[in-house]
């Protein structure tokens, strides 16, 4: 399991800070809490998750109270307030992506990594979970991994041996 | 060939780009507008074209616009649902991923109309990809001279955003996307008053879905009544479908509104029929939401005539034997696919889903999850379909937003019209774990209705 101390503390870099500067201005002012959803995704990108120091330093930065970035953080899925692996696999588990087998694809991609849906896997790389429809029906089933969100589509039991087999690979050059 | 308003140049290669899009006749429609049309005649235009919204309700669009009220002194706003997540549904994010600037030239041209100086196109969080592209065809577009301040000369000021969403289907109801783009937990609100007077930040507010802003631009270039003449009766123009499930071509089709539910079904030029030479056993006309019809009333109405994809003919019959058009998420069953599963996967969803605001939506869509699991699984009793039909109906009506009703309908469709397949798991508890129900009657034809009945439609 990765260990991350829940309360760490957190930094945010002045690029981080420049780009939070930049989304304030689309809102009018006085609105400045508009900025709370892109705030996080750019966090989560930057820390892999949303710990709650850093939560309360968003809070700070939108001079709103930290409960009202907590109970926004807890009540939109896309947001982790649990560490995860570095690359989550996200699986479309609806109707439409069913019809064509996801739930196989899950199935193999549990198999394959050897974690339960939500674990991290022991070298911290993989999570993996069934999310909601992602609005790709029509080229199913699909996953998505982010920060980037990017989709992989018509998935076959080879292809996400493939992806994994990639991504491995990828971790290992950087 | 039907008539392609939309998706006429999705192939051409580099159609995401400003300068591809601009040769092939793009932004026609803010040079007309900003330059010879006054904001009123654009509504005008637009009542006239008949354009229904095509995020699932199917509201006139010209109309919703009539309402935005327009105090002195206080900002408009146009935000644009491009928050995609209807199970079924996925005509957005396409149109979005090729063809960037019909958004941004529909918003454009709306904003303009509607008078507003800053407009938001909320996206779903998820779709970050397609973030990224609409950010950088704002960019193009603002480099052009075609947002910013004194748009062409026009003395018109446009600044617009695109905002992301976290992760949340109930932000696709317009009042709840007002909150989660103020920030907040995505909570529908109670209406009224409506965004028209009362929407972001407490200013009028018209939210549109990403289709209906798009069809936007060739009602402005062609003209309100060239438009209103394609379709059919009350459904003008052309709508996308997404087509998914056990279809040979699966995937984003233009059809115009009119088109026979069989051929898009079954011709090449659409989804090329079933899957694997497998028969079709049922179909959901309009997204999840909507009721599951059974595949010969999906071709047929019950008098025998041919059901057409209209907002009325998908409609004919109530929801005894018809449906609704919807987002226009079209989902396709073969033979070998189980009802009772398929109906348990969408309330899994409606309840993972739902708010919790509303008693009867967070409870209830709970337990039909769970009566379903229970009969899918090989646990169920001839009363938990009863059950299952009262939750249902409590839920309907009861709720301040329509997640409610949309958690009920497949419900309340599935045991209207497949009740033989729940009762079969119950009878067969060990026989439904390792097969199927199959077909049964549900593709027989339907018998003409006597002519008495005909003439009463």
């Amino acid at each position: 399991m990765l260990k991350v101390e829940e309360t760490q503390p957190v930094e945010f870099s002045s690029a981080l800070l420049a780009k939070f500067d930049e989304i304030v201005k689309r809102y009018p002012e006085g609105k400045q809490k508009s900025a709370l959803l892109p705030l996080l995704h750019l966090v989560q990108a930057e820390f892999g998750w949303t710990s709650v120091p850093a939560m309360d330093k968003v809070a700070e930065y939108l001079n709103i109270q930290p409960i009202e970035v907590y109970e926004v953080a807890s009540f939109y899925t896309m947001y982790f307030l649990q560490p995860k692996g570095k690359y989550v696999l996200e699986v479309c588990r609806t109707g439409p992506c069913c019809l064509v087998g996801a739930e196989k694809i899950m199935d193999h991609i549990e198999k394959k990594l050897g974690v339960k849906e939500g674990e991290v896997t022991e070298d911290g790389l993989f999570s993996w979970r069934g999310v909601e429809c992602l609005a790709a029906c029509g080229f199913g089933p699909v996953l998505q991994i982010g920060p980037e969100y990017t989709f992989y589509e018509n998935l076959t039991e080879q292809s996400v041996d493939q992806l994994i087999e990639d991504l491995k690979n990828k971790d290992l050059r950087q | 060939m039907g008539r392609k308003l939309l998706l006429e140049h999705i192939n051409v290669p580099g159609i995401n780009t400003l300068a591809v899009y601009r040769e092939k006749g793009g932004y026609r429609a803010v040079e007309k507008a900003l330059k010879t049309l006054t904001p009123e005649e654009i509504v005008e235009e637009v009542k006239k074209s008949g354009l229904r919204g095509r995020g699932g309700a199917g509201f006139p669009t010209g109309m919703k616009w009539s309402f935005l009220a327009k105090p002195e002194g206080v900002p408009r706003y146009l935000v644009c649902n491009a928050d995609e997540s209807e199970p079924g549904t996925f005509k957005d994010r396409y149109l979005m991923t090729h063809i960037p600037h019909a958004l941004i030239e529909g918003m454009i041209v709306s904003s303009f109309a509607l008078g507003a100086n800053t407009s938001y196109i909320y996206v779903r969080g998820e779709m970050m990809p397609q973030i990224r592209i609409l950010e950088r065809a704002i960019e193009e577009a603002k480099a052009a001279g075609l947002l910013g301040k004194n748009i062409l000369g026009s003395g018109y000021d446009l600044e617009l955003y695109v905002q992301p969403g976290g992760g949340a289907y109930i932000c696709g109801e317009e009042t709840a996307l007002l909150e989660s783009l103020e920030g907040k937990r995505g909570n529908p609100r109670i209406k009224p008053p409506f965004p028209a007077i009362a929407g972001l930040y407490g200013c009028p507010t018209v939210v549109n879905n990403v289709e209906s802003i798009a069809a936007v631009v060739p009602i402005i270039n062609d003209g309100g009544d060239e438009y209103a003449k394609i379709g059919i009766g009350r459904s003008t123009g052309t709508k996308l479908i997404s087509a998914s499930g056990n279809l040979v071509k699966p995937g984003v089709y233009e059809i115009e509104l009119g088109l026979p539910v069989e051929e898009f079904i079954y011709s090449d030029e659409y989804c090329g029929g079933i899957a694997n030479g497998k028969r079709l056993k049922a179909t959901v006309a309009g997204g999840s939401s909507v009721p599951v019809l059974p595949a010969n009333l999906t071709l047929k109405l019950a008098n025998g005539d041919p059901r057409l994809m209209s907002y009325e003919s998908l409609s004919e019959g109530g929801f005894a034997t018809g449906t609704m058009l919807g987002s226009g998420g079209f989902i396709a069953f073969d033979e070998d696919q189980c009802i009772v599963r398929n109906t348990w996967n969408f309330s899994r969803f409606y309840h993972h889903e739902s708010c919790g605001q509303c008693s009867p939506c967070r409870e209830g869509t709970g337990w039909m999850e769970k009566i379903l699991h229970k009969i899918e699984h090989g646990h169920g009793t001839m009363e938990d379909i009863d059950l299952l039909w009262d939750v249902q109906r409590k839920i309907e009506g009861n709720t301040i937003c329509p997640l409610g009703d949309a958690a009920a309908w497949p419900v309340a469709s599935a045991i209207r019209h497949f009740r033989d397949e729940f009762e079969w798991h119950v009878k067969e508890p060990m026989k439904s774990q390792s097969t199927n129900y199959g077909l049964a009657n549900y593709a027989n034809p339907i018998e003409k209705a006597p002519e008495e009945v005909k003439s009463q439609n």
